[in-house]
């Protein structure tokens, strides 16, 4: 069984749909959860289309239901969890009754699902910006995981939690330490043991406290603590949430340095720019795909003009700065790299080409990668600590619905585009129409408006004129638009910059906005 | 285990195995043109016919399963002339100058497909450029019917295309032939990763080879990453004089089984609009 929560995988992630598809030829069953009716739900034996953000009330119905029926893996919570009591408290009030009218999803629907999950033999539950993008991000996520727990979905082949990862080395920057608060192989920055391993390594001192995020480092641009900023591979002068704050933000820097393949809106801003060669055609290295395999990109073309590899500018840049770096081939990045991480220690070139990439831990040169993650938490007597269920609470998106603003407004992407649209926007896609907004064929009405005519939309931060699309997957109230289109339509002058105050992740799918028939004037 | 004979040859092969996967046990090279390890057998062209032992009519190999004491001839004059025969009639009605296998086994075969006289009947006619990504040029269309099953149940699943028509006027065909942008077309192009003739043709390929510029020993295949989503889809980049000609990926990769999405397949355009001067420099 395989649960899409949050996730248009038939459109964001397509060739792993393909799996999906070979999985329901062979007869199994497949629920979604999403507010709108996506080509992945057509695929679905149940389609759960709740409202934006009542995941979590969802989940929690959907546990105690379980619960209820006396379906939950006794045996796994006893000897593998703990909060197990916290957990059935938190979910007592979530009757499939409030969870209807909280969630607008029918009540039989919720059974069926939480009946088909505890039941099934083996269950994977796969989930992607739908649940992250969300003020309570880290909670939605949590919620998902007490499922597994709860029926002992998980640490086995076929059964598991699966965030679907939407870049192609989102995965392989966090394991790489590109994130504030771990070192490369998910070493905590702020471990004493860890941190004399690297300062070894490296001949520096480090600090001792992890560093700020990406929304972080926005709050404090805005405090004026950080004036200086250096930029690679990200466009965030359009992909954050309330982008003329964001914009603004950036424009008042001291110092802004853009590594890029393009100039973008926001090296356009910066002070110096470095042209970079295209990482995954342009250079060697490696990327780690959602299913944490370590894969070779390979250089197959000469960059343009002054572009270089992106580590041939970081070594430049250090001896600048007065390191004493010779210019590493990504191959000595990479060794090193091994010698530091456990996970990666035993992932050779060699092995890499000969094995189609190698999913961590992959702890020496005879280890042929782990398939899945958790597997002790079937081990008996228990190896390591347990695996914690967590009470979390319904909290709805931080911007209600009213009068004024009275439409839901959902973020996403589409099958031929991709985010701000400075690759996708390269190739002649037959399927592309630009930007639109979508809505339901009943707000059509409401608004009097056809397939094509511009309307326009506003919220409390920001107004956009934009064609509508007539979408049958969506309901009243709901309207969904992508930022594939930026320089046409500035979605993100829409977006609430609302963020989970441990992910740093916006609420990108949730705003309310009110929607006007244009009158043609701009 | 199942044992058989080929060609005099004892084989033994796990259960469930095809004819021809015995024959590529023992190094015996067996056309197929219909054929793909990741595609269910149709049984359409009949290249790959043998001689079963007791059996009054030829066996498809990529089809029938081996089963215990067959024997099994490949290259007995019967075969031979059958393979023969039905290369000659593909090669009489199809033009397979873009088909490098198809033309391999008529050399082999020693097929003449001029034997039908100076006009046969073939499937000649325009060429359908409808969007900027791929081609169809159904006057090399051998029926093989593998991009209806990459389109349908084996790979995208999405049945934009299909085989209309009876008899001779058999074609593959959109829902009622419309336009590809106005059928359910995704662009995926798993239809040209799977197409044997060139029927289906990449628009980069298609230009270049009618400028005569295609010059495929020139070019390099650098297996590499999609840039786009975390699935980890291997690339195959086909570079020629430092540019992207076309994208494909192997058909034994784990991730893809040789399949992409239209990103993948088509959205690499981006590490290549340059200022004219600079193509090609």
């Amino acid at each position: 069984m395989i649960v899409l929560w949050g996730s248009n995988a038939r459109e964001t992630h397509p060739i792993f749909f393909h799996h999906v598809l070979r999985a329901l030829r062979r007869g199994a069953k497949l629920y979604v959860v999403d507010p709108r009716r996506t080509s992945s739900a057509r695929w679905a034996d149940g389609w759960l289309g709740l409202d934006v953000g009542s995941d979590i009330a969802l989940a929690n119905a959907i546990g105690r239901e379980i619960l209820a029926a006396g379906l939950e893996n006794r045996a796994f919570i006893e000897r593998a969890t703990s909060g197990f009591d916290a957990y059935r408290e938190s979910v007592e009030p979530y009757t499939l009754e409030r969870a209807e009218e909280i969630t607008g999803v029918a009540a039989p629907l919720i059974r069926e699902l939480a009946h088909a999950y505890a039941r099934a033999g083996r269950a994977e539950l796969c989930w992607t910006l739908g649940i992250t993008e969300h003020h309570n991000a880290v909670d939605n996520v949590r919620a998902l995981i007490n499922l597994a727990l709860l029926c002992g979905h998980v640490g086995r082949y076929g059964s598991g939690v699966n965030p679907l990862r939407g870049q192609n080395n989102v995965q392989g920057g966090g394991d790489m330490g590109a994130i504030p608060n771990k070192f490369p192989g998910g070493q905590d920055v702020e471990d004493e043991a860890s941190i004399r391993k690297f300062e070894g390594a490296w001949n520096v001192a480090l600090p001792r406290k992890a560093g700020w995020n990406l929304t972080d480092m926005f709050a404090a641009m805005e405090r004026r603590e950080l004036d200086t900023l250096y930029v690679v591979g990200e466009n965030p002068a359009q992909s954050e949430a309330d982008q003329e704050h964001a914009t603004a933000l950036l424009r008042g820097l001291k110092h802004l340095i853009v590594q890029d393949i393009f100039l973008t809106k926001t090296g356009e801003l910066a002070d110096v720019v470095f042209p970079a060669a295209a990482s995954w055609c342009e250079s060697e290295g490696t990327v780690t795909s959602s299913e944490r395999r370590v894969q070779r990109c390979r250089k197959a073309l000469d960059p343009p003009g002054d572009a270089w590899d992106d580590i041939a500018i970081l070594c430049a840049l250090a001896r600048r700065l007065g390191a004493d770096w010779p210019d590493y081939t990504p191959r000595q990045a990479w060794d090193e790299c091994r010698s530091l991480s456990e996970w990666h220690a035993g992932m050779n070139y060699e092995r890499l080409d000969a094995l189609d990439g190698i999913p961590w831990p992959c702890y020496d040169e005879t280890h042929p990668g782990e398939q899945f993650l958790h597997s002790r938490l079937w081990e008996a007597p228990l190896r390591g600590p347990r695996a914690p269920f967590a009470a979390v609470e319904h909290d709805p998106p931080v911007e209600a619905l009213d009068e004024e603003y009275p439409v839901r407004l959902t973020t996403g992407r589409r099958l031929d585009s991709f985010n701000t649209g400075v690759q996708s926007g390269g190739y002649r896609s037959p399927l592309r129409r630009g930007e639109t907004l979508d809505i339901s064929p009943d707000d059509a009405r409401r608004y009097g408006v056809a397939d094509g005519d511009t309307v326009r939309v506003t919220s409390r931060r920001g107004s956009i004129l934009v064609p509508v699309r007539i979408d049958p997957g969506l309901r009243e109230g709901l309207a969904f638009t992508t930022f594939h289109f930026n320089d046409a339509v500035a979605t993100n002058l829409l977006t609430i910059d609302a963020t989970d105050p441990k992910s740093g992740t916006a609420e990108f799918k949730a705003c309310a906005v009110r929607i006007d028939p244009s009158t043609g004037s701009g | 285990m199942v044992e058989l004979t080929i060609d005099g040859a004892p084989v033994r092969v796990p259960d469930g195995a095809t004819i021809l996967e015995a024959c590529r046990a023992i190094g015996i090279d067996t056309p197929t043109l219909c054929f793909l390890e990741s595609l269910t057998p149709v049984n359409a062209c009949r290249v790959c016919v043998v001689e079963l032992e007791g059996s009054r009519a030829l066996v498809p190999a990529c089809a029938r399963r081996a089963e215990p004491g067959m024997a099994i001839q490949t290259d007995s004059p019967r075969v031979r002339h059958s393979r023969k025969l039905v290369l000659e009639l593909l090669g009489s009605s199809v033009d397979l100058s873009t088909a490098p296998d198809a033309r391999r086994y008529c050399e082999r075969y020693g097929a003449d497909p001029r034997r039908f006289g100076a006009t046969p009947a073939t499937v000649a006619q325009p060429i359908k450029i409808d969007n900027e990504l791929y081609v169809r040029d159904y006057a090399k269309c051998i029926l093989c019917y593998k991009c209806v099953e990459a389109c349908g149940v084996d790979a995208q699943n999405t049945f934009a295309i299909a085989v209309a028509g009876r008899g001779f006027d058999a074609h593959i065909s959109t829902e009622y032939d419309v336009a590809l942008p106005d059928s359910a077309c995704v662009y995926c192009g798993n239809c040209i990763g799977v197409c044997p003739t060139g029927a289906l043709m990449f628009s980069s390929e298609h230009e270049l080879r009618a400028r005569g510029q295609w010059d495929e020993p020139a070019q390099t295949q650098t297996d590499t990453i999609c840039s786009y989503c975390g699935v980890g889809c291997t690339l195959t980049l086909h570079v020629q004089e430092n540019e992207i000609v076309k994208v494909t990926s192997p058909i034994e990769n784990g991730v893809t089984h040789g399949h992409l999405c239209v990103k993948g397949r088509f959205g690499y355009q981006y590490v290549q609009n340059r200022p004219p001067g600079e193509l090609s420099s």
